[in-house]
């Protein structure tokens, strides 16, 4: 996906102008000159500076550049949905992973994702499960990070 | 010295020391020789698993892995044509001619051999450099790391893009992270969002495995080139005839590690760009330079050696002036406060073993690349076939159960997946990744000497000229920046006269 950068200096501007909106309500503090909005305010004049560098430079090459360019992928729906699955599953794990428990939820991410990169699905079965007991032995008994068992908390090992 | 240098051999052969060596050096040379898998991100990877290691071992991990992975990266390169990490990139399509020529194993084994050439000079440099401009930094005040932090983050900007202009913004966009949170002179909470957990800032451990682990993921699954063809069936002895090419090419395996060693001690630039400076170098000093390209074997043991060779240069400016040198380096300076090891020149002076013993290191990853490295040439088909639709899954796991790791915190895997595809995104319009690396690292460091020096001169702008070295510094950060367009000023009104 390759957008115009006019697109991305306007994204800055907004930003930035975000930025300078947000410091002035920042305290001041006594007896020195400097306070802790000067440093962010700094930046956000950057942000802007930039951005409007970025929008005169896209909005010249608007002829050659245009406006939203997509790449090839988005034209084959194997890898449009590859790349939803992977987004999705990273969300599924931080909305699902605390109470789903981490067993399952990491077996349902592996299973669906070499699915949908086409790994055959007894390999992807095989995968899931082993590489799911795999990374709990060695995340959760052997390095004690505590992850979450959700609902097979009854079955805690 | 002659007792903290006794100590920290004592560290380095340590039997855990010895076993993260051989463990990370194996994983290196596997992730530098599937393409896909970079060095940066092999780093990243080996993050939340150092994090249950004492400082030592973790280092020793890391400087392994990233100096194999460099190497590794120049195999599939030559058997595929495509480079197994960016560092390789340059003299891929040269490596590849080699092989079509039936000269595979001449141009595995000069980028194994000139790797660990290129590896043990850059680790010399960083032996005579590191201890002299520490004892020189001691004395820096607030005012000489403020331009010392800006010059660095100048030059990332300057160096790394063509387009100065996008790497700007990604630097600036780096700064504005790094403001996240209370860690700033005031102790003021800001751009919390009422977030208790962007109160200690956004994590940098989260951040890094997002941009270089996760953006990576994202571009395989929606890379739609078609599968590259392997053309070597076997592998011979790499080695023969290496010693004729060093007896041949002397000015330019030193040529490759000097510039090499430079380029990676400049922040913001690592191996990938001391490969392209020093083989476009090779080809315009070479007595032949009509050979490059077909096949010939003199820039790849130039920018071999002149890539391994940026890594260890990277660590000087790292661990003097906790200045990363690339993304590398970043990804180890974030490692470093992880484990009290922060970088600066009391390093030297309070814990000179800890200093011996990460040159020791460097010295033995070197030394282990040339046996481990042949090893791994000759499994190099069975790697290249690993099926990366299988492999990538497991990546993404490994992210997310990393990420939680390092503070058993939900949030953070939040803060990768916006990383990874905030990296993605720029990346694909051709925003440097590198300049807002530097930005998250050195934001704090940046902001706290700018209010320390305004609070100590009252606000005078001109004392940040008044101490010798720190008007040095000035000047050099000014010319950066305000030399090219003035010469294309005065080189247009030439033509215009003209």
């Amino acid at each position: 996906m390759k957008l115009n950068d006019a697109v991305f200096g306007l994204l800055l501007i907004a930003l930035g102008g975000g930025v300078l909106f947000a410091v002035q309500g920042y305290p001041k503090i006594p007896g020195q000159p400097v306070g802790p909005a000067l440093f962010p305010g700094l930046i956000a004049v950057g942000l802007c500076v930039t951005g409007l560098l970025l929008v005169v430079r896209g909005w010249r090459q608007r002829a050659v550049q245009g406006w939203l360019a997509w790449d090839d992928w988005v034209r084959s729906p194997r890898h449009v949905a590859a790349l939803a699955v992977l987004l999705a599953s990273i969300v599924f794990y931080i909305v699902a992973a605390d109470s789903l428990g981490f067993l399952p939820a990491s077996f349902l991410i592996l299973l669906a994702l070499c699915l949908v990169l086409r790994v055959r699905p007894r390999t992807a079965l095989a995968v899931a499960v082993v590489a799911t007991l795999v990374v709990h032995f060695a995340f959760y008994k052997l390095l004690k990070v505590p992850l979450p068992w959700g609902v097979l908390q009854g079955v805690a090992w | 010295m002659s007792a903290a240098l006794l100590q920290a051999f004592g560290m380095v052969f340590e039997p855990v020391t010895l076993m993260a060596i051989v463990g990370a050096a194996l994983f290196g040379l596997f992730v530098g020789a599937v393409p896909g898998l970079t060095a940066t991100m092999a780093t990243a990877l080996l993050v939340p698993v150092t994090f249950f290691m004492p400082p030592i071992p973790a280092i020793a991990a890391m400087v392994t892995a990233t100096a194999m992975a460099i190497f590794s990266g120049d195999i599939p390169g030559c058997l595929l044509r495509i480079p197994g990490t960016p560092a390789s990139a340059a003299y891929t399509d040269e490596a590849y001619a080699m092989t079509r020529k039936g000269q595979a194993e001449t141009a595995l084994g000069a980028g194994l051999v000139f790797s660990a050439v290129g590896g043990l000079f850059g680790t010399v440099v960083l032996i005579l450099a590191a201890p002299t401009l520490a004892e020189f930094a001691l004395n820096f005040s607030s005012f000489e790391y403020f331009w010392l932090v800006l010059l660095g983050l100048t030059c990332a900007i300057f160096i790394t893009a063509d387009k100065p202009l996008k790497g700007l913004v990604t630097l600036l966009l780096g700064l504005l992270v790094a403001c996240v949170g209370l860690g700033n002179p005031a102790g003021h909470p800001r751009f919390t969002l009422g977030n208790a957990e962007l109160m200690g800032g956004i994590g940098m451990i989260p951040m890094m495995i997002g941009m270089f682990a996760i953006s990576e993921v994202i571009r395989y699954v929606v890379d739609t080139s078609p599968p590259a063809e392997l053309v070597v069936e076997k592998v011979g002895n790499v080695l023969k005839g290496q010693w004729q090419l060093a007896r041949r090419y002397p000015v330019q395996i030193l040529r490759g590690s000097t510039l090499g060693t430079a380029v990676g001690a400049l922040p913001g630039a690592g191996a990938d760009i001391a490969a392209w400076m020093s083989y476009a170098m090779s080809k315009k000093f070479s007595k032949e330079p009509q050979k490059f390209g077909t096949g010939h074997v003199e820039g790849i043991v130039e920018s071999g050696a002149a890539n391994n060779s940026a890594l260890a240069g990277a660590w000087i400016p790292a661990l003097v002036f906790g200045i990363p040198g690339d993304s590398i380096t970043a990804i180890v300076i974030g490692v470093l406060y992880m484990k009290n090891m922060n970088p600066g020149p009391t390093l030297f002076t309070t814990n000179p073993q800890n200093i011996y013993a990460v040159f020791l290191l460097f010295i033995l990853a070197n030394l282990v690349m040339v046996p481990l490295g042949l090893l791994c040439i000759k499994a190099a088909k069975r790697i290249l076939q690993v099926p990366r639709n299988v492999l990538m899954p497991l990546i993404l796991l490994f992210c997310l159960v990393g990420t939680f790791a390092i503070n058993n915190s939900i949030f953070d895997v939040g803060i990768m997946l916006a990383a990874g595809v905030i990296a993605y995104v720029l990346e694909a319009n051709r925003f440097p990744i590198a300049p807002a690396i530097l930005g998250v690292v050195l934001g704090g460091m940046l902001e706290e000497n700018f209010i320390t020096s305004m609070i100590k001169s009252n606000g005078d702008l001109t004392a940040f000229f008044m101490r010798p070295i720190a008007a040095g510094l000035a000047v050099a950060t000014l010319l950066v920046w305000f030399l090219p367009p003035l010469l294309r000023l005065v080189r247009g009104r030439r033509v215009a006269a003209a």
